[in-house]
Order: C-alpha cells, then structure tokens, then sequence
C-alpha cells in the first residue's frame, strides 16, 4: 500500500468537495490504493471512496424486510437462489426464536437474499476490494495490516469455532471510521465473491486454480504471512450464490456521491 | 548418459544377478519373524469391480479390520470435519481442525484396485471451509479441488486406489500450513493386492508438531501461532493429537509373543520424525510406507506428509516407548506413548537388572572431595565446630540426607531424631569414614542402600557429626578429631 498517494487523495478529497451527507448508519471511506491479496505488488488498485455500514445487518433488520417480501422468508426461498440452510436458525418464517438474537448478525443468508434486501434500502453489497480495504483499519490506523498484534486478533477469531448464539453487533469494536465488526463477529459477502485468483474476464487466463488449493495459494500471494487474508480470500472462494452459513453476514455499501467532483 | 551399449547391458546384467542374489536370503530371513507377505498376484487394475461396501473407519489408535476379499470393489468412505476444542495437555486446550472429530482423522482402509467414493461433509459450525488431499490419490491437487467445502456443505468425488501403500491425508486449503498445523491429517491404507501377512496386533499412530501462542504446559485455551509456525518453532510434538494420548490407562495393549504393526504417519506442518520404540528392534520396517522393506531397523525417518510400516514381534513384556528420538521432542514436548506388553518374562532374552553395586573405581572405597586438600582450620569449641559441620554437612550430605535430615523414605534414612545416630557414636563415625552397604534400621524402617566412603578428614568428620547431632532432635553430643583418630586406627 502506498500511503503517500492515500495522503494525497485524502486531503484532497477534504479540501476539493463540500462533504455530502452520510446517512447515520453509514460511514464514509476515503479511497485510496492497495494491493490485493493476490494482486501485483507493482499495480496496486485504486479504491474511489464509497460508504460503508456502521455493522453488519442484524437478525431484526432482516425480519422486517422478509415480512415485506414474502418470497424471500424461508419456505418461500427458492433453492436455486438460498439453499437450505437458509434462515434455518430462526424459529419459523417471521419469527427469530433463541437462536437468532434480534441485534444479533443475520447469518444463513445467501448472495441473492442480501442483494434483494440491500436493492430495497438502496444500498449495494461492498466489492471485495472495497471491503478489503476498509478492513485494514483498525482504531487509529488506515491500514494495520503490517502490525502483528492487528494480525494475531484477527487469526484468533479465525481459529475459534462458531458460538451457537452470536453476539449483538453494538458489542464489537469500532475502528477509527465508527465501523464495527469487519473482524471478530461474522464473516461477511461481498459483490464479487467469486474472482480472485482471476485477472481478466476469462476464467483460463491464468494457470492457477481460484480454488486455491495446497501450495497453488501460496504462489501468487503477495504476503504469505497475511494468513488472516488468505482465509478470507480461501472462505470466499469455496462460496457459490445461494450458499448460506451459520458464520456468513453482510452489510450494505453504496458509492460515495456520484456527482462529487474529482481532484 | 555416456557409454557404449553393451557396457549399459552388461552392467544391468551385473545388477539383476546382485539384486537376485541380495533378495534370496532376505526372504528367507523374513519368515522368522513375521510369516512373509503373500505372492504377487497377477491382477491387473483393469479387473471389474465386484459388489460395493462402506469402508470401516477408524480412530487413533485403533485400525479398521484387515481386507480378506480377493477382489476390488466399490467402497463408500465419508469423513465429517468439524472445528473442536480438545485436550492438549493436562490444563491445556485447543480448536483442533480434525477429520471426523480428533487428531488424527479416521483410518482409511481399502485395497488395491479399490473405487473409492469419498464424500466430505464440512459440518455447518466450521468457520472454515476444507478439503483433502489424500497422497493416495492419483490425480491433481489429489482430491482437493474436487472436494473444497464451504461450511455446512458436502462435496463427493472417487477415485481409483492405483498404487498400494499407506499414504498420508490432509486439508489443502489456504493457508495450507495453518490447516495442517491445526490437525487436519490422518492415513489411507491400500493394502495391496496380495493382501498384507497377518499379525496379531495393529496399531494407528500419527505424530504432529503443534505452535501454540503460550509456551508449552502454559494453561488454558492456547490459540494457533503463525509466528512460531513460519519460525517450525514447535511447541508441542506429539502422537495421536494430545500429550499423554497412549500413556496410563490408554497406553497399546499386546501380549509378549504376539506380532505388531504400527502404522505411522506423520502430519507435520514441518518436523520429520525419528520413529523409535525404546527396548524394540523393528523386524521390519516398509520405509515411506512403500513396497519395499528393511530389516533390523532401530530408528526410521518419517517425513512429514509420510508414513512408515513398523512391523516386530514381541519377545518378551514390559513397557516399550515409542519415541520421536530428536529426543528433546519426546521428553520436553510430547512424543512419547507406551506399548504395554503383559504375559511371560523371557529372562534369556532380557534378565532385568541383576545388580546394582557401588562402582569405585579408586578401589579403596574412599571418595576425594574437592577443596579437601586446602588445609582444614581447626575448631577451638563446640560453636565453631557446628558451623565448620553445617557446611561440610551441606556439601557432602544434604543432597541424600536431606537439608533438615529427613531422609527419603526407602532409600537414605533419617538423620534427625535417629535411633541409629544416637545410640553408637563410634558406629557414626565409622560410617563417614568408611561408608555403609547392606541392610539397616533406622527409628523402625529398613534401609537397604549404599552410602559410599566420604574421604574426610579427622576434623571434618568431627564437625559434620557434631552439627548432625546438635540438630533435629539429636543427643547434642560433640564428637573430637580424636575420637575420629581412634576410630580410624582401631579399624586399620
């Protein structure tokens, strides 16, 4: 990651535009360039500025919008877009029961069912860059990716098994931004699940496998001692769209104000 | 490679006559031990399967029965993984990763020719998504790919058991290591096609090095370390996923006279094993858990992603250590389990301890101890020769005796309160001067050890017995140098 550039962008991006409003439950990122996990260290991305949730959507949240939308409640769900696991941890179609906290994440929810709930408020799942780049925060830093402590947290999470009842979002910590719960709560989905490992439209243009098996991972990583990374990118990748898990949230993004002028 | 061709014809000529040669004796050798495996047969892997079956699955350290078919067939394996927290040590947990719900995953047993349809099924509370690799597979990623499981989902591919051999299995995902490190590993057997010599008993062992964020011992929930890991610092080596796993009440039971056959594996992430059994020759042993085998083995190699077949037969009981002898691992981080053979004694084969004598190698039984040749200052009373005798008492003595003259029950009796001190003085001082070997009884307890001569001088023994009965309880008397003098004259 380049940080001089961030810096530049950053100020300007204060300095060029009279700030648009954010809705209270969002927070805006300011773009800024990285290199993805399995990116080329010499063509770091750009990410413009977006908004982001404050936390991911909670178990109430998805209530009210199943009780709006019938066909997406439980026994409704079409398999082809939510499998069967979808939602299964709540008592019936609109009722939560004791699994299923109402401020606790929604989990057991597939790409199609949260893309139909964000269109309705909308919002937009964040891009993997997006959500890749908001999550190197942490409560003072931009990016705390190169810190181990940062690191060893985030594993952590990663190498404990799912609680049977998750824990309210308000519990999580906040980074700088106000956002809460990018680690430590529920792993989330996002537009582009589904493209690592893939550079171009075509699937064939690159000879290692997304599926990242064995030591294939390794050979295009460009840290291979970012384990925390490597499981969200081997998480993602083993996902289809209706797939639906007892860890697996989301939370809505939308674009920072399309009009903004750029510096 | 350079060289005309009838050299090249000559030379493999040469070697096929050596390799005849060295073959015939060691097969003859074989049936001594273990019966020799049976006759290669002339199966090809084109033969049609008959029938279909769900393959016996097994955990550490049992084995699933052997195969008696004589033909392959389709077998039906499943494997649930699941993310649990277990016992490491005494104290000490950790989220191990496992194949069917410890470490390491179940035994897999097919046979040679074998079409294995394999199902995974990664259970809904994992916060992984997993695979496997099994080595037994002949086929990219060997199995991976086609098996790569989100949480809560199955997947299901088959293959066909190629090559016989027992071959390692793990989980494939990224990051590799870090699946591997958390005990996602476990063996596959395919016995050959001729079938494997019966033995009496089987076993299933696999060793792993585990990197946990505490030292090792340190107590409670210990989460994965990617430091220690990357630094194949280890903290843990242990077999069969927990320190302790096949000690104690679950040490491997047999009975002297029977035939084993420990199947090992080893897991890694990144430790090679030096498999050995303290107190056992192995007969046999199918290096890399390959075709070939070796005889007369003390310690084999197990690579890590490899196994090895251990085959011996047990001549006598007692308890046999199995051991990773990069030895540090078995006594300070884990590797060590027990095989427990009861049944008869063989005293010809091993007699146990015969004796145990003091070695004296000055053969007059005396002892230097050094500094005793700094002149020794003289006690004027019975105050310094106290002093003076604490600190001989607490070089020469504490270490046996104890500091406050407790003794150890059963090996070095009691200086404080002793009957045996206080009523023969002389005795006393014969004792430091000449040393003890036999039995005694001291305030009502038999002793029967050996208490070497102290090579002190006449002062030195005076003011050490003196301190011994100025304390604990004892009689206070003072001994003098010339006491000791006599003593020692009287004995000459």
């Amino acid at each position: 990651m380049k940080l001089p550039s961030l810096i530049l962008l950053t100020l300007a991006a204060f300095a060029g535009a009279e700030e648009p409003t954010i809705p209270a439950d969002m927070a805006r990122v300011e773009g800024g360039e990285y290199v993805p996990m399995f990116g080329e260290i010499s063509k770091p991305r750009t990410v413009p500025p977006f908004l982001i949730d404050r936390r991911p959507v909670t178990n109430a949240e998805f209530l009210a919008f199943v009780r709006e939308h019938p066909k997406w409640q439980r026994s409704n769900a079409v398999k082809l877009f939510a499998d069967q696991g979808y939602l299964n941890h709540w008592a019936g179609d609109l009722e939560l029961g004791e699994n299923a906290p109402p401020e606790a994440p929604v989990i057991r929810v597939s790409w199609f069912a949260v893309r139909a709930f964000l269109k309705v408020q909308g919002k937009r799942l964040p891009r993997e860059d997006e959500w890749e780049f908001a999550a190197l925060a942490d409560a003072t830093r931009i990016d705390a990716s190169n810190d181990p402590a940062y690191l060893k947290r985030i594993l952590e999470w990663y190498g404990k098994p799912t609680p049977a009842r998750l824990p309210d979002v308000s519990t999580s910590e906040k980074d700088f931004r106000g956002v809460a719960g990018m680690h430590g709560l529920v792993w989330e989905w996002v537009e582009d699940f589904n493209n690592q490992m893939v550079t171009g439209a075509a699937r064939d243009d690159t000879s290692l496998d997304r599926s990242l098996f064995c030591a294939g991972g390794a050979v295009n990583a460009t840290n291979a001692a970012n384990y925390a990374a490597f499981m969200r990118y081997a998480f993602r990748s083993s996902l289809e769209g209706n797939y639906t898990t007892l860890n697996l949230g989301f939370r809505g993004a939308r674009d920072a104000n399309p009009t903004e002028p750029t510096p | 490679m350079v060289g005309s061709a009838p050299t090249n014809i000559m030379k493999r000529t040469l070697l096929s006559l050596l390799l005849t040669a060295l073959l015939l004796p060691q097969t003859a050798r074989a049936q001594s031990t273990i019966s020799s495996a049976p006759a290669p047969s002339a199966e090809t892997k084109d033969v049609p399967l008959e029938g279909e079956e769900i393959a016996i699955l097994t955990d550490a350290p049992n084995v699933p029965p052997a195969i008696t078919r004589k033909h392959p067939t389709n077998v039906k394996v499943e494997i649930e993984v699941t993310e649990v927290v277990k016992r490491m040590a005494d104290g000490v947990d950790y989220t191990f990763w496992t194949f069917g719900g410890s470490v390491p995953g179940k035994f897999i047993r097919v046979r040679q020719n074998d079409v294995v349809d394999f199902t995974l099924k990664n259970h809904p509370t994992s916060k992984m998504p997993h695979n496997i690799d099994l080595h037994a597979v002949t086929g990219p990623g060997g199995g991976a790919k086609a098996t790569f499981t989100a949480p809560g989902h199955q997947t299901n591919f088959s293959f066909k058991a190629l090559n016989p051999g027992l071959y390692i299995y793990h989980c494939a995902t990224a990051p590799v290591g870090m699946h591997i490190a958390n005990g996602m590993y476990g063996l596959i057997l395919v016995e050959p096609k001729e079938g494997m010599a019966k033995v009496d008993k089987e076993f299933y062992v696999v060793q792993g090095d585990f990197y946990t964020t505490g030292k090792y011992g340190e107590a409670g929930h210990q989460g994965f370390s990617m430091e220690k890991a990357i630094e194949e610092d280890a903290d843990y080596v242990v077999f069969n996923g927990s320190v302790g796993s096949m000690t104690g009440e679950k040490a491997l039971k047999a009975t002297a006279g029977e035939t084993v056959r420990l199947f090992v594996g080893n897991g890694g992430p990144n430790l090679v094993s030096s498999f050995h059994v303290i107190g056992e020759i192995f007969d046999r042993v199918y290096q890399e858990g390959g075709t070939l085998f070796q005889e007369n083995v003390q310690t084999t190699l197990v690579p890590a992603g490899g196994s090895t077949i251990c085959e011996f037969k047990l001549d006598t009981k007692g308890d046999f250590i199995l051991v990773d002898h990069s030895i540090f691992r078995a006594f300070n981080k884990g590797a060590l389990g027990i095989l427990n053979a009861d049944g008869k004694d063989d005293l010809l084969v091993f007699s146990g301890q015969k004796k145990d004598e003091v070695y004296l190698p000055e053969g007059g039984a005396i002892q230097t101890m050094p500094g005793e040749t700094k002149a020794t200052p003289v006690a004027t009373n019975k105050a310094e020769r106290i002093a003076a005798g604490q600190f001989v008492y607490d070089r020469n003595c504490a270490a046996c005796h104890m500091p406050t003259g407790t003794g150890v029950p059963a090996a070095f009796p009691p200086l404080a309160k002793s009957d045996y001190m206080n009523e023969d003085v002389d005795r006393a001082i014969d004792t430091v001067l000449h040393g003890l070997q036999g039995e005694i009884t001291v305030n009502g307890n038999k002793f029967n050890s050996v208490m070497p001569a102290l090579g002190l001088n006449d002062e030195n023994v005076a003011n050490v017995l003196t301190y011994v009965y100025s304390q604990w309880d004892n009689s206070g008397v003072e001994v003098t140098p010339n006491q000791v003098k006599n003593v020692r004259e009287s004995k000459k």
